[in-house]
């Protein structure tokens, strides 16, 4: 388990280190999905020893965004006298972007015909 | 009565009260949730959220002080994106067969997301900063931040809008992809994760573990395209 806290913790550090170093807007973490994937390709037995971990953290991702949650029941107030027009304007461009988002997809991967829909 | 006031004194400075507040209530949340027979209105996160925010307010704890506990769950968003991999890894034949279909969806959900948050809240009558705020809404949170702030929106203001998005998203993604009749979870995931980021990423491992590794995709390749094309989305339209 400490050790796939530590591959999770280095894979962010590098990921952070090459983001800040050259300016990028991606953020660190995303740099390091992406490295250690590369190294999931590598060295594939690498799985089996993060695994657990990644699937506990993952499993529960909801509780690593209370904090935040509630950081933006603070700040409610920014929301001022547009409150009703930014919700309305939030719920309906969200529902309608998950729509064709996923419309879309399944058009698309039927158009390309069967075996992309197992 | 001192004694008691001690121990708040010693509680109030220390992250260990806050902290322990916060697992206790997302603990509640998903007893509630699972109670309900995981109806998605009953979400864990935001019944978390309501019972902390009422606890602060009724104790009068300013947010700073209760993020010095809660920051340490903060913190483990970042490893957590890091373990996205694994999933990914883990479904990577699935991903390279609908790279097309996946890169389709990519480009209509994006930008579906910022046209619509624009024009509909132009339609209810926001202008300037606040208008442009909305734009980056579907991105994860770290990645908005810099897009409003180089399109000439309000950091602060589209923080909140980011994470009152995925909330809605985690809330409605179900009944509203099941109403359509939309079985597959590639798509259901990762229509998810492009218009709700991280907490409907969140939610979509919760319903299924193909639903999350999508979703997860959605959300990392929409942070990038939303940093391209909001600024010429922007000057197309302003």
């Amino acid at each position: 388990m400490i050790w796939a806290i530590f591959v999770l913790l280095a894979a962010q550090l590098v990921g952070e280190v090459i983001a800040r170093s050259l300016g990028l807007l991606v953020p660190g973490p995303v740099l390091g999905l992406l490295l250690l994937l590369a190294a999931l390709l590598l060295v594939p037995k690498l799985a089996d020893s993060i695994r657990p971990t990644a699937s506990g953290l993952l499993s529960h991702l909801s509780l690593l965004f209370v904090p935040a949650g509630v950081g933006v029941v603070a700040h409610l107030d920014v929301l001022g006298a547009n409150v009703g027009a930014l919700l309305a304007a939030l719920v309906l461009s969200t529902l309608l972007a998950i729509v064709v988002g996923a419309l879309v997809f399944v058009g698309v991967a039927r158009l390309m015909g069967p075996g992309g829909n197992d | 009565m001192t004694e008691l006031t001690d121990i708040w004194v010693y509680l109030a400075s220390e992250p260990l009260l806050w902290l322990t507040a916060t697992l206790g209530a997302y603990l509640a949340g998903d007893a509630l949730f699972k109670a309900s027979g995981r109806m998605p209105l009953v979400n864990p996160v935001l019944i978390a959220v309501a019972l902390l925010a009422l606890v602060l307010w009724a104790t009068r704890t300013p947010y700073p002080v209760y993020f010095e506990g809660a920051k340490f769950v903060h913190f483990m968003l970042g490893p957590a994106t890091v373990a996205l991999a694994v999933p990914l890894w883990a479904n990577l034949g699935q991903v390279r067969k609908t790279a097309v279909p996946m890169a389709a969806a990519l480009l209509a959900g994006s930008v579906t997301a910022m046209v619509s948050a624009l024009a509909l809240g132009w339609v209810f009558g926001l202008r300037g900063e606040v208008l442009l705020s909305l734009a980056p809404k579907s991105a994860t949170a770290p990645v908005a931040l810099g897009i409003s702030e180089a399109i000439g929106g309000l950091p602060t203001l589209t923080a909140v809008l980011v994470i009152l998005t995925g909330i809605i998203g985690a809330v409605f993604v179900t009944p509203l992809l099941n109403l359509l009749r939309i079985r597959d979870w590639r798509a259901r995931g990762f229509a998810t994760g492009v218009a709700a980021h991280g907490i409907g990423t969140a939610r979509a491992f919760q319903v299924n573990e193909t639903a999350g590794a999508f979703a997860g995709i959605g959300m990392g390749v929409n942070a990038v395209l939303t940093a391209v094309l909001a600024p010429l989305i922007i000057s197309l339209f302003f």
